[in-house]
């Protein structure tokens, strides 16, 4: 019976697509920000085509792809040793625009160590090595869309942007979500941080509301008394259309 | 309602957390189809190499299915098929995938042609590019509903070429007189 549905959608293509909402302008960073110098040669100059969403956007990878293990969460636990630095915790929910928990799906994060150097061979910071901190975590949010992560506060690093050019401290997350379409890559940031006012990075985003939106909130409540300071981060990742389109 | 959180760059260093990898191989779990190798290389503006990008495939199974329960055709995962992977260029700016040929999927009005999709991270994005490949001995190109939508002149820039043995060729260009196209869905 399942055959002859399939062969039947085979022939007349109808398929209802309940779609994603098309970003606000003032949330996502141009590709062309002059401010960020890699941009110059690397963004598209032609105008983006606008296509309609069919079922190949609409859907996406959502089962279990690298699955994390256990302890995949706790950045500090890697290895036989602590790695120095400030212990925090971040915490927070991936939710969708209509505020909905976005559950059972991937977070990931990758930083820098606390003096501000990744453990890639390619950064070349003269800053030390932790042998003791990989910096990279991953988790899957929980039926409420909740994830928490231990790591170590990650230092501000020095880059060849401009002149005397610092990056924030910051955290790389990336999330997956339902879709193709709701695939989020983002950075996070720390309150009260006086680097944010010259990060070319951060300033390219164009809202002063999306751009506060990137700085997790110290939160005590977050705080693991005796043990690590805890922050809060949101993600909200692209809603659904209110109506399904038959297309 | 709670708005949208923006997008920042991959920036240079994502690799500590995505496996090194300048080639993919999506099939292997003994899926049924055709198997192809698309390999390309990421170009910018001045004709370099994009040695840090990192792309994104996904694509449905021969049959034109999508492993995701939203697929109207029979939702649940498909073991044999996992439809995604991502992959590095790599210093030369070089990627290849192994995989299945995707069938085709329903689209607006009728079914689309074989597509893979893609997702382009790479330090100097600020968001990720969308883009997909179609393949040059596919008669259905003509009636696709998406390559419908982009100026003649351009399509090509979307379509791999066949170089026998079932092996394709695609080359991105984020700039210049052949730069991709992008999309925005």
């Amino acid at each position: 019976m399942r055959r002859d549905f399939r062969r039947g959608l085979m022939r007349n293509t109808k398929v209802p697509i309940h779609g994603y909402r098309r970003p606000p302008a003032d949330c996502h960073p141009p590709n062309d920000a002059p401010g960020y110098r890699s941009t110059a040669a690397r963004h598209p100059t032609r105008p983006l085509v606008v296509i309609p969403q069919t079922l190949s956007e609409i859907t996406g990878p959502m089962y279990g792809h690298r699955d994390p293990g256990p302890m995949d969460h706790d950045l500090t636990r890697q290895h036989p040793g602590e790695p120095l630095g400030e212990r925090i915790i971040v915490a927070g929910r991936v939710l969708d625009e209509d505020e909905r928990p976005v559950p059972e799906t991937l977070v990931e994060v990758w930083q820098a160590n606390a003096a501000g150097r990744y453990a890639h061979a390619e950064d070349r910071h003269e800053a030390p090595l932790d042998p003791n901190f990989s910096g990279c975590g991953r988790a899957m949010t929980n039926a409420k869309g909740e994830f928490r992560f231990l790591t170590i506060k990650p230092g501000a690093y020095p880059w060849r942007n401009h002149e005397n050019a610092w990056r924030p401290a910051h955290v790389h997350f990336s999330v997956f979500g339902p879709s193709f379409l709701t695939r989020l890559v983002t950075q996070m940031y720390f309150p009260g941080d006086p680097l944010l006012a010259f990060d070319p990075i951060f300033n390219a985003v164009p809202g002063e509301a999306a751009r506060r939106r990137l700085i997790a909130s110290f939160e005590l409540g977050a705080t693991e008394p005796g043990w690590a300071l805890g922050y809060r981060f949101d993600l909200v990742l692209r809603g659904r259309d209110a109506t399904p389109m038959e297309t | 309602m709670p708005p949208l959180t923006p997008s920042q760059t991959v920036g240079p260093f994502f690799a500590i957390l995505v496996p090194v990898r300048d080639r993919l191989r999506l099939r292997g779990g003994g899926a049924p189809g055709v198997p192809i190798e698309v390999e390309g290389c990421v170009r910018d503006g001045k004709g370099r190499a994009v040695p840090d990008a990192l792309l994104e495939i996904w694509q449905a199974d021969a049959a034109g299915r999508c492993n995701h329960p939203e697929d109207p055709r029979g939702g649940g995962p498909n073991p044999s098929f996992a439809g995604f992977g991502q992959v590095h260029t790599d210093a030369a700016g070089r990627f290849a995938i192994e995989t299945i040929k995707p069938g085709r999927v329903p689209g607006p009005g009728r079914l689309q042609a074989p597509h893979l999709l893609v997702g382009l991270f790479a330090r100097g994005l600020l968001a990720r590019l969308v883009t997909r490949i179609y393949f040059d001995d596919e008669p259905s190109n003509a009636g696709d509903p998406i390559l419908d939508r982009v100026p003649p002149d351009r399509r090509p820039t979307l379509v791999a070429t066949s170089r026998g043995g079932g092996v394709y060729r695609v080359d991105i260009a984020l700039q210049g007189p052949q730069e991709t196209v992008f999309f925005d869905v």
